[in-house]
């Protein structure tokens, strides 16, 4: 079966060592992980963690099922890029000389719609949002002309385009319980 | 009320109902035994030979008694000694909490002496495993770790203690859990899926039920008898869920697996609607899943829905437990009758007796057998007796011969197949249930693994009747190397001490015997009190289980043996 890229979504407790619940899931089963971004949701106390793996839908299914199984998980779920507006973050540090020597700047801030977060006489930090894609070609661009001092991405954020939100219906189903 | 950590700790036990404790002190956990010395009219505590001891005896009692086994030992080789039993409780779903000391928190993190991140270690293994910093946490997390480890699919949690949260004093309340917003234990009776199953299984003509050990762990054997009984279901067991039914009960057709009945791995390819009951399709009940059950239409009743799929699809998912999805299937299923799809797997229980009963219970040549030993025991209690099991052949025999009249009379290593596991089970599942008599089966390679539990045995004078099932291999494995390996014996063969001198050593009365003229007698004489005793039976050395399905073949790939 072939792999498609999916994208899971957890939401858990603000607990200790959770990431380490998450990840030994992905190790069992010789997964690996392209992109994680982890960071405290929308709703107070509830982390949630973004994931993204190549992989078949019957494993995906089955690692999903086993996250939400932990005992401070409060969901989890997957979805294709098709379910999902997403995007990444990428900076890219240049050597100003060579940046200036290219020639135009403004070509570049066009074409990409490229910030600039610092320059000085030494350095310049370009940012740009975007698909992976996206932000890979920039960097193979820079890469092949003026050269890339340090170059990082920042993990996948994603959210559905669903009307249905999980979590929080999830939430009010509990509160009978409470 | 202000008190310490380690009394507030053993307060909160006490408050969940904590009697029975087994457990070896250290450095790290001494505070708590400290405190523990004040407890001698609440709590009874079992001092093991060996941490994993200690975690297997809890296990035994747990099972066999359906409450939460405890364990307290101290941090690092004492924490990684009970791994084994931490993992066998995770896959065979037993409610056990390890509860393990830690350097003070100050120390965390340093290499401190006896320090190991347990927490960490343990978390593959655990339903739930946390460290306690603070006093203040006990109650809390003590409340939380039993509610975990008892509540839905059971399962074993860890709680690591840090020594200084031991010492501290602070204002102990205990508040008992009963909700945790991210754990949803048993999931609410789902009426469309018990619609759907109740069609499939009304329109069946060849329904077949598996029982596994979820009927047990729900306390729904009398749901499953009148589920069965109503529609006329034949039904088998898996390894876990033996005993759920009676031996007599006339749809009870066997056991499943590897090492199963004939008729009731036939049966599976044969039959038109399956119902999983509390089961989780384990690789040595299906054999190989290309081949498994394609025929069928598959329900499967589980209260974890990461069991559902698994292994095998399923069109209908009945999510529950068995003590509810049960009766309300029960209730819509019409009565019905399948005489002819039941007596049908008679045909196969007959070639078995034939091929492999008449020869391994009801021997009248030869060199003792092992099953024959069983049945004899079997029959010396009137088959009353909790069975536990170490791993291997011996494991396969106890299964399969002994008879089961009573529910949780098979206490066994089935998911991890942890050598050494009877022994110290059968302690815990003796001190769980003191009214009933207690079998130990094991081989003479598994008895050495945790022998030093005869210490236990003889400290507490635990009347566990141990029958050591001897034929100077490591049994099973050399089974797989005669079939498999050419016969190429490599590492097998073992040269044994003497057994009875060994019980003797520990005041442990016991016998020997080679021949079948004296296994009656040596029966009588185990089974004349209530003491511990050890029958070493030295049965044929190259004895095989059969019947077998061989690793990765179908279930009707049966081997018969000559």
């Amino acid at each position: 079966m072939e792999n498609t890229l999916y994208t899971i979504t957890v939401f858990s407790e603000n607990t200790v060592g959770l990431l380490g619940q998450i990840t030994i899931i992905f190790t069992r089963r010789a997964l690996n992980i392209e992109t994680l971004s982890v960071s405290p949701s929308a709703l107070k106390g509830i982390h949630k963690f973004t994931i993204t793996v190549f992989t078949t839908p019957d494993v995906v299914e089955k690692v999903v099922k086993q996250i939400d199984k932990r005992v401070d998980i409060l969901k989890a779920y997957y979805n294709t890029d098709d379910d999902l507006v997403h995007q990444e973050i990428a900076l890219y540090k240049i050597a100003t000389e060579k940046l200036l020597q290219q020639g135009s700047v403004e070509e570049l801030i066009r074409k990409y719609h490229v910030r600039i977060l610092e320059m000085n006489s030494d350095f310049v930090v370009l940012q740009k949002a975007g698909h992976y894609a996206e932000t890979q070609q920039m960097f193979e661009e820079l890469s092949d002309t003026v050269g890339v001092l340090q170059f990082i991405r920042s993990g996948r954020v994603a959210i559905t385009k669903s009307k249905v939100e999980r979590l929080s219906d999830m939430l009010d189903s509990l509160k009978k319980f409470e | 009320m202000k008190i310490t950590g380690a009394k507030a700790l053993i307060e909160s036990m006490i408050h969940e109902g904590v009697d029975t404790i087994f457990g070896y002190p250290g450095g790290a956990i001494m505070p708590t035994f400290d405190a523990l010395y004040d407890y001698d009219d609440k709590v009874n505590h079992i001092l093991t030979r060996h941490e994993q001891g200690a975690t297997h005896a809890a296990q035994g009692y747990a099972r066999v008694s359906g409450k939460v086994g405890v364990c307290l030992v101290t941090s690092g080789p004492a924490a990684t000694n009970a791994i084994t039993g931490i993992a066998d409780a995770m896959l065979d779903s037993t409610p056990l909490i390890v509860i393990t000391g830690q350097v003070g928190a100050a120390l965390l993190g340093t290499d401190a002496f006896q320090e190991i991140d347990v927490v960490g270690i343990s978390q593959p293994i655990t339903k739930w495993a946390y460290q306690i910093r603070r006093a203040e946490d006990i109650p809390w997390a003590v409340a939380r770790a039993f509610y975990i480890a008892r509540s839905g699919r059971p399962g074993p949690v860890v709680l690591d203690i840090a020594k200084n949260a031991q010492f501290q004093w602070f204002e102990y309340e205990y508040k008992p859990c009963t909700y945790i917003r991210s754990y949803i234990p048993v999931p609410e009776v789902n009426t469309t899926q018990i619609d759907e199953a109740v069609k499939l299984i009304n329109s069946a003509k060849k329904p077949y039920a598996l029982v596994g050990q979820g009927v047990v762990l729900s306390n729904a054997e009398a749901e499953l008898k009148e589920f069965l009984e109503k529609a006329d279901i034949p039904a088998a067991w898996t390894l876990l869920g033996a005993s759920a039914m009676s031996y007599d009960f006339r749809l009870n057709k066997g056991f499943l697996g590897m090492h199963g009945n004939v008729s009731p791995n036939m049966k599976t390819n044969e039959c038109d609607v399956l119902i999983a009951i509390g089961m989780r399709f384990d690789d040595r009940v299906t054999g190989d899943l290309n081949t498994y059950a394609k025929q069928a239409k598959i329900i499967h009743l589980d209260i974890d829905i990461a069991e559902i799929n698994k292994n095998v699809k399923v069109v209908a998912p009945v999510l529950g437990s068995a003590k509810d999805t049960l009766p309300a299937l029960t209730a819509k299923l019409n009565p019905a009758k399948h005489t002819e799809w039941i007596e049908s797997f008679k045909v196969f229980d007959d070639q078995e007796f034939e091929k492999v009963i008449q020869r391994e219970v009801y021997p009248t040549s030869g060199e003792l057998t092992m099953g024959e030993v069983i049945h004899k025991i079997s029959e010396a209690t009137d088959n009353k007796a909790v069975v536990v099991t170490d791993v291997g052949q011996n494991q396969m025999m106890a299964a399969r011969y002994s008879n089961y009249t009573q529910t949780r009379s098979l206490i066994t290593s089935g998911g991890l197949g942890t050598m050494g596991f009877g022994l110290p089970a059968a302690m815990g599942a003796k001190m769980g249930a003191p009214e009933r008599t207690v079998l130990m089966y094991s081989g003479d390679g598994g008895f050495q693994m945790t022998i030093q539990e005869l210490g236990t045995i003889m400290q507490e004078q635990i009347g566990v009747k141990m029958i050591i099932l001897n034929n100077h291999f490591l049994g099973m494995v050399r089974q797989w190397q005669e079939m498999f390996f050419e016969e190429r014996y490599s590492f097998t063969k073992m040269k044994n001490p003497d057994f009875i001198a060994i019980a003797k050593a520990y005041g442990i009365d016991g016998s020997e015997i080679s021949e079948r003229a004296d296994l009656d007698g040596a029966i009588a004489d185990m089974l004349k009190d209530d003491k511990p005793y050890l029958l070493v039976a030295n049965v044929e050395m190259k004895g095989m289980v059969y019947p077998m399905i061989p690793t990765g073949g179908s279930v009707t790939n049966i081997l018969l043996g000559e």
